[in-house]
């Protein structure tokens, strides 16, 4: 490799200071490493938008004991519920847990606002040792016979050099296409969040979800709530607001030709919503779009002197019970940062040693996930589970609890009635109910 | 209040916009090649005006950089996207 001047060249450069970017470059500066962590952003978090709950606290607290005491969090989640909704109807699993892991540290999930929390993780990485540098767009990889060695941030005098460039960049991941290691995407393969943080006071949130202190609750929502869009609505808790959104699969909204805010005011004004959000005020509205599809979507994740990590790497579990990026971009991050620290002690920087990220991907669960839910995405993400089986479920419940003189019918003959009435064809229930099992249960 | 048209959420969002277009629509081909506009119903900032002609009018200033309007258009070479200058765009506080 050429030499390069001093001030530009890096042993590793990370580009985007989401989690994948801001724990890659935290877990390089502490081994020592030179770091750079580029961002486009005005300030880390800027462009990030999610729920959020971080699943990943366990994770975190191996790199920065008890972090959640000098950490930007909001609540702690004790409560997760996930509900079927017909129109006017909603039917409910309720999981609420005093229990070790969710009331008590580590804690199991917490709600984040990402503008605030992405900003203290960077911080983070800068105080192990890492520079940050804010405001900066990276265009384009630099190349030398063929390896990449850096890359092109848009101002003058932009090449910068690194031994390893970690692509941390995100779902649209121009940095995975521009090394070739990406392709475009379908509409099908992405969704679209759209999602408002509403101030409520907080000793409103406590009472109307049943909470003390910083407890939190994280509701998910399937079934007539997108209408026949594919995709799902979230409310989650913060310390004075809520964070509340409505995903949408980008090819069902094309083709239903409905507007993602418009399933937003909807999903506000629903019976079973409203009384939740009543009296809030809204902060802040925004937007941004969910890698879907997994494992399907995968890139090559590594060639000479790159890696990807987080969502450019497809590493986002968006399906049906989960919704966990986060997690898995704070993990895949760590996983390329460790690659990158083990090819510096080799001095060796091809793809032939970079392929350890293979194993190091495993040994932090992350392609073991996501290879075991490789068939939940495209299956859950479809129009039966997401919106019909959820509303059919919240019909029948309605069928089952209402008095009105006619003769009661049992669940059975009850369900095997509203097949019968639905488009849905009994041998297609019962391929479904397989394909749920292997999704989930093995 | 809780219920919102799309104009007062936009009032919510703080864009520091940058002198050249990020992303630039070629309404040529919208009007001659496309009959699905999709980029009209996706985009979250609703920032693509369909034209009488059959065109699109589309102002990038108050734009989220989502890329949704990228993958959502079918027609190759209508939209040509970038992420705006360092610093420039949408700078969310909250979310
Ligand atoms: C509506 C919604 C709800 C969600 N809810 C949850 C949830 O509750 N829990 C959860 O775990 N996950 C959730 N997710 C998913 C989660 O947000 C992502 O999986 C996660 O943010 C991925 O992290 P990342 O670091 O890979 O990418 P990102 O967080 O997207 O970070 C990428 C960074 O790179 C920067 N960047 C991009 N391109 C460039 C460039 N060219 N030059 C310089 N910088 C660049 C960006 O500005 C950004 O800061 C949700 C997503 C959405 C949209
Ligand atoms: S979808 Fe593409 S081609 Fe069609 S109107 Fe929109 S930008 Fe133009
Ligand atoms: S990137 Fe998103 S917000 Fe911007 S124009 Fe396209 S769809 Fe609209």
């Amino acid at each position: 490799m050429t030499t390069h001047p001093a001030n530009q060249q890096f042993d590793v450069i990370v580009v985007g200071a989401g989690p994948a970017g801001s724990a890659a470059a935290l877990l390089a500066a502490r081994a020592g490493l030179k770091v750079l962590l580029l961002e486009r952003g005005e300030y880390p978090g800027a462009k990030n938008a999610s729920g959020a709950v971080f699943y990943g606290s366990a994770i975190l607290n191996e790199l920065i004991p008890n972090w959640w005491e000098q950490a930007p969090v909001e609540r702690h989640i004790c409560r997760r519920d996930i509900a079927f909704m017909s129109p006017t109807t909603a039917v409910a699993l309720d999981f609420r847990s005093a229990g070790v892991g969710f009331a008590t540290a580590p804690y199991n999930g917490f709600t984040v606002l990402r503008p605030k929390f992405d900003r203290w993780l960077a911080a983070q990485a800068e105080a192990a040792g890492a520079f940050v540098l804010t405001s900066a767009v990276v265009d384009d990889v630099l190349r030398e016979k063929g390896h990449i060695v850096g890359v092109r941030v848009r101002r003058e005098q932009g090449e910068i050099y690194g031994k390893v460039v970690i692509a941390c960049d995100g779902v649209n991941s121009f940095l995975a296409k521009k090394a070739g290691l990406q392709r475009e995407f379908h509409p099908h393969e992405l969704s679209l969040g759209v999602k408002e943080v509403i101030g409520l006071d907080p000793a409103i949130i406590q009472d109307r979800f049943h909470l003390t202190d910083n407890d939190g609750i994280a509701f998910e929502y399937l079934g007539a709530i997108t209408e026949d869009v594919h995709g799902g609505a979230f409310l989650y808790t913060n310390r004075d607001s809520l964070s509340l959104g409505v995903i949408g699969q980008v090819s069902s909204l094309v083709e239903r030709r409905k507007r993602p805010y418009e399933l937003l005011e909807r999903f506000k004004a629903h019976p079973a919503v409203a009384p939740l959000v009543r009296g809030g005020k809204l902060r802040e509205y925004s937007a941004h779009l969910i890698p879907e599809s997994g494992w399907a979507m995968k890139p090559k994740l590594y060639t000479d002197g790159m890696l990807v990590a987080g969502d450019a790497a497809g590493f986002c579990l968006a399906a049906g019970l989960y919704l966990e990026g986060m997690n898995y971009a704070m993990q895949s991050g760590l996983a390329a940062a460790e690659t990158a620290i083990f090819a510096c002690q080799k001095n060796n920087f091809s793809a032939r040693v970079l392929a350890a990220y293979q194993k190091n991907l495993k040994q932090r669960h992350v392609s073991t996930d996501f290879r075991a839910y490789r068939h939940a995405p495209s299956f859950v993400n479809g129009p039966r589970l997401q919106n019909l089986y959820p509303e059919m479920v919240a019909r029948g419940m309605e069928q089952i609890f209402r008095v009105d003189g006619t003769p009661k019918r049992k669940i059975l003959p009850l369900t095997y009635r509203m097949v019968r009435q639905s488009t849905i064809k009994p041998g297609q229930l019962l391929r479904d109910v397989y394909q749920v099992a292997r999704a989930y249960l093995w | 209040m809780v219920m919102t048209t799309h104009e007062e959420k936009m009032r919510t969002v703080r864009f520091r916009v940058g002198a050249t277009p990020h992303i630039v629509v070629n309404s040529e081909i919208c009007r001659n090649d496309c009959s699905v506009h999709a980029c009209v119903y996706v985009c979250p900032a609703n920032l693509f005006v369909p034209l009488d002609d059959g065109g699109i009018l589309f102002n990038y200033e108050q734009c989220f950089e989502c890329g949704t309007c990228y993958v959502a258009c079918n027609q190759e070479g209508a939209i040509r996207w970038s992420y705006p200058d360092g610093g420039y765009g949408v700078t969310f506080r909250e979310s």
